[in-house]
């Protein structure tokens, strides 16, 4: 099978806007949320929401922050080889704040569980939503949700959702690739 | 994803330069860990640790237990005062009836080099050499690196010195092959009786004028003199030792160069350093102790997850 183009780099900045409009809804002002991205991939999806966010209400300071999850992992010495982390960069509380966490892909659920620990540990939030660009919405095995949703996608579990960056990757694009290609 | 190429941290003349920058990199990841509010990560939860130290310790002992609690593992204490040791109980024995307890990692100490190599290659666990007898202090070497990396950002073409007793250190035994892997030029500087006479076979120059020493260096790890480990008189005083290699700030001053000075501890203040040097600005002392424990914690999470 082909590769397909799920969204291309129009639709996703629609989707993206779509998206910034939907937390400003919820979370007015900002002042008492926080947006906190997971590593690797969801934070640059947090740090294009943030910028975005940040022109549309033309104010800056919008609290960001990055989360590693890959000490609170549930497969530790289960793979063979230890995970290596990235850096984790949250330089305020969350204590009593509305957590905004974002990831790219919501798949099986296990990264947001882990993230759910990691946050703890930064304090007791308010509470904490999930924002996603793509929810594979019939691969989950927990039994989380997210929020805010960019694009649900039914794939099957060869196939492998990926999104891709115009700063990592060199376009802004999601598309579907299955393994058997 | 990455993995150390040992499954023991016997000594890290057994560790490639890429084990050291894996550890180095996961130490940096928990060092920021340690800056939480909650300092605890839930990686080792389901790990049992045994902490066997045959000789005293205070600094490492209690920076592997924290290190290890940081990492939510189980420990178990043993020292070799009021055990079965003192009624004849082999070391091998010992270990075994630890282990029978379903004990995952061993971290050990001992009076006699080559033990933890002993037991590694009779126990399936992971061991963690922490000091045997003369020969290594593998966790020792690799805060030394790291926290002088942290100081100049590498540990490349810095003029590294060692000064004191060479021949009973096992954190020179360790510091040694971690800076020539790492790139950096290391010189020891003593009391020649307390220099091993082959020491320039390793690639390391000796230098027995220590203000001569000093000038070529950027950074000085100052030992402590081991007087436990000295059965024969290798120095004829401490009194003549201090004054012929104790660092202090005004032999600091005469040298025109900011040297960063280390020391793995105890201090024997007076002795091999003094208090004007030990807690000046100059001094990363208790910066290493501090990066003990996350360089302790990469370790055994490194050691850990390489089943």
């Amino acid at each position: 099978m082909q590769p397909r183009v799920i969204l291309d780099s129009k639709k996703l900045n629609l989707t993206l806007t779509r998206l910034c409009h939907q937390l400003i809804e919820q979370h007015k002002d900002f002042s008492k949320s926080v947006i906190i991205g997971v590593q690797p991939r969801g934070v640059m999806l947090a740090t294009r929401i943030h910028q975005k966010l940040e022109a549309i209400l033309g104010k800056t300071g919008i609290q960001f922050g990055k989360l590693d999850i890959t000490f609170y992992r549930d497969d530790f010495r289960r793979k063979g080889k230890p995970m290596l982390a990235d850096e984790t960069d949250i330089n305020f509380s969350v204590e009593g704040m509305n957590v905004i966490l974002v990831d790219d892909v919501l798949y099986t659920g296990r990264t947001i569980r882990s993230a759910l620990d990691a946050i703890l540990d930064f304090g007791r939030p308010d509470d904490v939503e999930l924002l996603v660009l793509i929810d594979r919405r019939l691969q989950r095995h927990l039994p989380i949700q997210a929020k805010y949703v960019g694009k649900v996608v039914d794939s099957i579990a060869e196939e492998k959702v990926k999104v891709e960056w115009k700063e990592t990757d060199g376009e802004d694009k999601v598309w579907i690739v299955s393994d058997n290609d | 994803m990455s993995a150390l190429s040992q499954k023991h941290l016997i000594g890290l003349k057994y560790l490639e330069k890429s084990d050291i920058d894996l550890i180095f990199q996961t130490a940096d990841n928990f060092k920021e860990v340690l800056q939480r509010p909650i300092k605890k990560v839930p990686s080792l939860r389901d790990i049992t640790i045994a902490n066997l130290f045959f000789e005293d310790s205070t600094r490492t002992r209690i920076s592997f237990e924290l290190a290890e609690k940081r990492l939510s593992a189980d420990t178990i204490n043993f020292s070799a005062s009021g055990s079965s040791v003192k009624k004849g109980e082999t070391l091998l024995d010992t270990v075994r009836n630890i282990l029978a307890m379903k004990v995952d990692m061993i971290v050990m100490r001992h009076s006699s080099s080559g033990a933890a190599n002993f037991i590694a290659q009779h126990i399936n666990a992971n061991i963690i050499n922490a000091g045997d007898g003369t020969h290594e202090h593998p966790t020792q070497g690799l805060l030394d690196g790291y926290s002088v990396r942290e100081k100049y950002g590498e540990l490349k073409g810095l003029n590294y010195l060692i000064i004191g007793d060479i021949k009973h250190s096992r954190v020179a035994g360790s510091d040694i092959p971690l800076m020539l892997k790492m790139g950096a030029k290391v010189k020891v500087c003593g009391p020649p009786t307390l220099i091993p006479k082959y020491i320039e076979e390793l690639g390391v120059s000796y230098e027995p004028n220590l203000k001569k020493a000093l000038e070529w260096c950027d950074v000085a790890n100052v030992l402590r003199i081991q007087l436990e480990r000295m059965d024969i008189k290798f120095i004829p005083s401490l009194r003549e030792y201090s004054l012929f290699y104790g660092v202090n700030r005004q032999l600091l001053d005469s040298v025109k160069k900011d040297i960063t000075i280390m020391h793995p501890g105890p201090i024997n203040r007076g002795v091999e350093l003094n208090s004007d040097v030990a807690d000046s600005k100059q001094s990363i002392i208790l910066q290493q102790v501090e990066n003990g424990v996350a360089i302790r914690m990469a370790a055994l999470y490194l050691l850990a997850g390489r089943n």
